[in-house]
This record gives structure tokens, sequence and C-alpha cells, in this order.
């Protein structure tokens, strides 16, 4: 029967994009990768942090760190190396100066902890463990630009086991265990760390890599190499998580290269519970907002009313 | 200071030499605050072969035509592609950033800005500046040879200019380091941008004169907002991060003297 045309109006929907790591709630599956988000207040002009599922801080160290000398930086195709070398001014000036600045934004605050023994890896932990508004932390045994530590301890089951084993009994809150790529076998270290008692796997941290200046045929970095991110990284990270996400239990945060929407949602379809966003931060610093709409976007243009239903979508 | 992602229309791009370019940009509001020796982290559009934003610090301000120039020197594929921007091309850039020069604390300081290469750049912000505060600039500029030379009538407005060229083929011949003004004049202080080995010379000079100097570093950069610790420097205190602490720095808390 002719008469008005029928308008298809589009549907304005909320998917509900909240989800759970261990006793963590985030209010979306978006979170920054430490190392690249500072403390959350350097992004602070940019955009309200209230958006983000979670913050990961810098590194922190028990005891202060210098760092590596530069040049720490070497841009590559769709990428970059870095080998800052967890340049920090250690726990106590974390919990005394850097701690009260943060306590109150309004998202998760997760502080990335690094170490150089289990025992002190364990030392660093607990302080953060008394800190009330951090609810978890992301233990990097992945670190590729430290000597005697960092990445010397994820490339092992044993490494990896003994690092989350004495963290674990000093530290009661959500421990994520940030896993390194440059390993035969990424998903049996995430079984090792599942099995002292990790609440979730983040990866893949930097994978090893090299420049050089051939005008003075040298490295470009420091110290020769460096760990590569960005874009350049995103095919081999994707692998991992898949790999991960089917062989633990406990959830797998997905990281590596993530620029959009789309690439966070490869991620999620692949296994990962959240995601995190590192270098694409230095491109755009609102990006991490830009990825959280995109995500509610297509989750609505797609009928679908929950995130969890393409966590994993891929068997 | 508050920092803005704004994205700016290009006015004009002129060439003030086979490898610089000259681009003026502009906003629908009025630019923020900015101080001499802070930067723009640019992003380099349509460059494949580029993957980070470039820093590029304010040669000048122009209030009245609320423009923002900036003086890029095409080194490399994503400098080259800047200096390629056309009228109407929009430049997405986050600023101002870092720390910029020390202005004059009271009227008539005599103030030495040395400049070499593209490294001139800052220092015309900073001419304007000092001149404003009531002080006289000495415009000190160095280039490899004439074609070099950037900006020298502009700098004319502000005070006098002293040039020196590799080669000779403009100015003294020589390095700005061995320039007869440096004789003539006494100096409150220093302030200098280009080249590192000529900021380490003209920082021994005025360590040796006693005389305060300021160093503005281009060391290359990720993010440019603090966060990601990539462009560090040496200095007294530690490492420290150029586009935050920087990159103008007191040219004694560096380790050049050492």
């Amino acid at each position: 029967m002719p008469g008005r045309p029928r308008v298809q109006y589009k549907e304005i929907t909320m998917a509900a994009l909240n989800v759970k790591i261990d006793r963590l709630e985030l209010r979306n599956p978006v979170m920054t990768a430490s190392g690249t988000f500072g403390y959350g207040l350097e992004y602070a002009d940019f955009m309200p942090l209230r958006e983000l599922g979670a913050i990961i801080v810098k590194g922190t160290t028990l005891e202060p760190r210098e760092g590596n000398d530069y040049p720490r930086m070497a841009e590559t195709p769709e990428g970059m190396l870095n080998c800052v070398g967890l340049q920090n001014k250690g726990a106590d000036y974390f919990c005394r100066h850097i701690y009260p600045q943060i306590k109150d934004i309004d998202t998760n605050m997760i502080v990335n902890v690094s170490g150089n023994s289990p025992e002190n890896y364990a030392a660093c932990a607990a302080r953060i463990d008394a800190l009330d508004r951090i609810p978890a932390i992301e233990l990097n045994i992945s670190c590729p630009n430290i000597k005697g530590g960092g990445m010397a301890f994820g490339v092992t089951c044993e490494g990896a086991a003994s690092v989350v084993k004495a963290v674990r009994e000093r530290y009661h809150k959500t421990l994520i265990v940030k896993l390194s790529p440059n390993v035969t076998d990424i998903a049996d270290i995430a079984r090792a760390c599942e099995a002292e008692g990790a609440d979730a796997v983040s990866l893949i941290n930097t994978l090893l890599g090299m420049a050089v200046d051939i005008e003075r045929r040298e490295p470009v970095l420091s110290i020769r190499t460096g760990g590569l991110s960005g874009p350049a990284v995103k095919p081999v990270a994707l692998r991992m998580v898949y790999d991960t996400a089917h062989a633990v239990r406990i959830p797998v945060v997905g990281l590596g290269g993530i620029s959009n929407a789309r690439d966070a949602i490869e991620f999620m379809m692949c296994g990962a519970t959240a995601i995190q966003v590192g270098t694409a931060n230095f491109l755009d610093p609102t990006v991490t907002l830009k990825i959280k709409n995109g995500i509610n976007d297509w989750l609505d243009q797609h009928g679908v009313k929950d995130i969890h239903e393409i966590i994993g979508a891929i068997d | 200071m508050k920092k803005y992602l704004l994205d700016l229309e290009v006015l004009s791009t002129e060439m003030l030499s086979d490898i610089h370019a000259l681009i003026k940009l502009t906003a629908p509001e009025p630019f923020p605050e900015m101080d001499p020796g802070q930067f723009v982290e640019v992003r380099v559009d349509d460059s494949p072969s580029t993957f980070l934003r470039r820093p590029i610090s304010v040669n000048y301000i122009d209030r009245q035509k609320n423009e923002l120039w900036l003086l890029v020197a095409a080194v490399g594929e994503g400098t080259r592609r800047l200096t390629r921007l056309q009228a109407g091309d929009r430049l997405n850039c986050i600023l101002p950033l870092g720390h910029g020069f020390t202005l004059p604390k009271s009227h008539g300081e005599k103030i030495l800005l040395v400049g070499g290469g593209v490294g001139v750049a800052p220092l015309l912000l900073l001419g304007s500046e000092i001149r404003k505060a009531g002080s006289d600039p000495i415009f000190l500029l160095g280039a490899k040879s004439k074609d070099g030379l950037l900006e020298t009538d502009l700098f004319k407005e502000y005070g006098r200019v002293c040039v020196t060229t590799e080669d000779g083929s403009a100015g003294e011949k020589g390095f700005v380091t061995q320039h007869s003004v440096l004789g003539e004049e006494h100096f409150d202080r220093i302030a200098t941008c280009g080249p590192k080995p000529m900021m380490v010379s003209v920082a021994r000079y005025a360590d040796q004169a006693g005389i305060e100097c300021e160093a503005s570093l281009e060391n290359s950069m990720a993010c440019g907002i603090g966060a990601c610790l990539c462009c560090a420097e040496k200095t007294i205190d530690g490492n420290v991060r150029v586009c935050q602490e920087g990159p103008v720095f007191n040219t004694r808390k560096l380790l050049w003297l050492h």
C-alpha cells in the first residue's frame, strides 16, 4: 500500500563492553601498554582517562634505574625499536611521589613490575601490594633491554615459574604476567605461569630486533639491539595470542601493534579478553578512545549485545 | 602548559633553499601560548616509509594573522614530505611541547643567539620576544654556504645579524665560534640551536667566558609528550627527557664540557 516511505532508523544501542580479568572489573577491554602511556597524566590533556578500561603505568623496579644510553629508539617500517631499559626512579619514589598523583584517576591503575631476581621482583610487588588504589600488577618477565633480568626469566618455563611463584607468595591482588615473544613456544611459558598462580597473562612484549646505520657502520641503538613494536608485529602477536588462549584457562590480554578497533577485535576473536594499545599512542594520543568507540560501533552494527560474544570466537 | 592535538591548515610552503621550507599554518581558534624554543610534533601523512611524528621547533607566531611558522629541512623521507605540503593541506600537530629558552629577567640584557643551519628556526621567535622584553638580541648565524642562510632579513628586524659561512660565500669565513663579534661585545647570556658540534663549541666558549648558555637539543623522539623516554639525554641529574625537561637546557646541566 502506497504511503509514506518507511525510514529505516539505525537502532542506537550500547553493547555491554565490560570484561573481567580475575577480580578486576574493566568497564571496557581497552588498556594502555606499559611504557607507552607514562603514568597516564601525560595523556590527560588529550582525552578523559576514565574512558579506558585500565592504564598500565611505566615499568617499576625496586631500585632506581637510569636506563640505557641514547640512542634508545630507531624508526622501522610500520614500527619502531626501543631500548629504553626500564628507566624509573624505583618503587620508593613511585609510592611516595607518583602514586599520590595517580591514585584518583578514575580507571584501573596497574603497575608494571620488573626485577633482576625472583626475590627482587617479589619485594617490588610487595611494595605495590600495599597501595590501596592499585588493584593489579603486570609482571614484566619479558623486557629485552636489560641485562641479568627481565627477559632472561621469561624465555624458559623454569625461569618464568620461579618469578611468578616468588611474587605470588607476597602479592595478593590480581597478578598479570607479561610474556616474551622471543621464545620457541609461548603457550608453554603461559602454562608455567598459570601453574604458579598467575591470574592472567598479557602478550606480546616486544620482539628482539636490530637496526643499522650504514654510514657509520654501527648499530643505531646504543646497546645494539632493542624491542620491536608497532603494526609490524601484529600478525606475530595475533598468532601467539591465539595459541596461548587455547592453552590456558586464565584470561589472556592481547597486545602487539593494535592501532584501531578492527585490530582490537581481531585479538579478541583470537581469544583475548582485553587488549592493550602501545606504540599507536605515540602517533595519536587519542587512539585508545577511538578504539573503544570503534569496538562499540562494530558491535552495534553487527547486532552484538555483549562483547563476550566475540571473545574467542575463532575456534 | 596544556597540550593540544590540532588539525592545522597549511597557508603556504615557501622553499628558502633546495632543502629548506618555511611552512605557514593557521587554525580557526587563536593559537595557545607558546614559548620560544618549544616545539610541535607533526604527523607526516602520505609517507609510507616513515612511521612516527616529527618534532619541529616553532619558528615564529604571528598573533595578528594567527599564523604558526615551521622551518623544515628535508633531511629524510618524513621531512621531505613536509616540505611538499601545499596550501589547503591539513597538518595534524601536537603543541606546544617542551620547555623553551629563558627570557630576559631585566631590561637591557645583551643576549647572543647562535644558530646553525635549520637550527636558526627557534631563534626568530626568541629574538622577537627578547626585543619585546626590552633587551637587545644579537644574532650570530652560521651555515656551510650562502644558500644555507635562512630568514636573514627577518632576523634583522629584531637586532644586529652576524654571519659566518664555512666557504666564505657570505659573512666571515669559518665557524660561528670564530666570528669577530665574540671579541668585540660582552654578552650576558647565550642561546644556541643547531648541529651538536656547533652547540658544543658554543657551550665551551660560554663556559670559558663565564656566560650563561642555553642550548636546544634535537634528540630523536617517539612520543614527544614525555611518555616513552626514548629521547633521554644524560645530564648531571641523570637521564632526562629532552621532550619534557628540554629541549632547551642550560649547558652546565649537560655533560658536554666534561
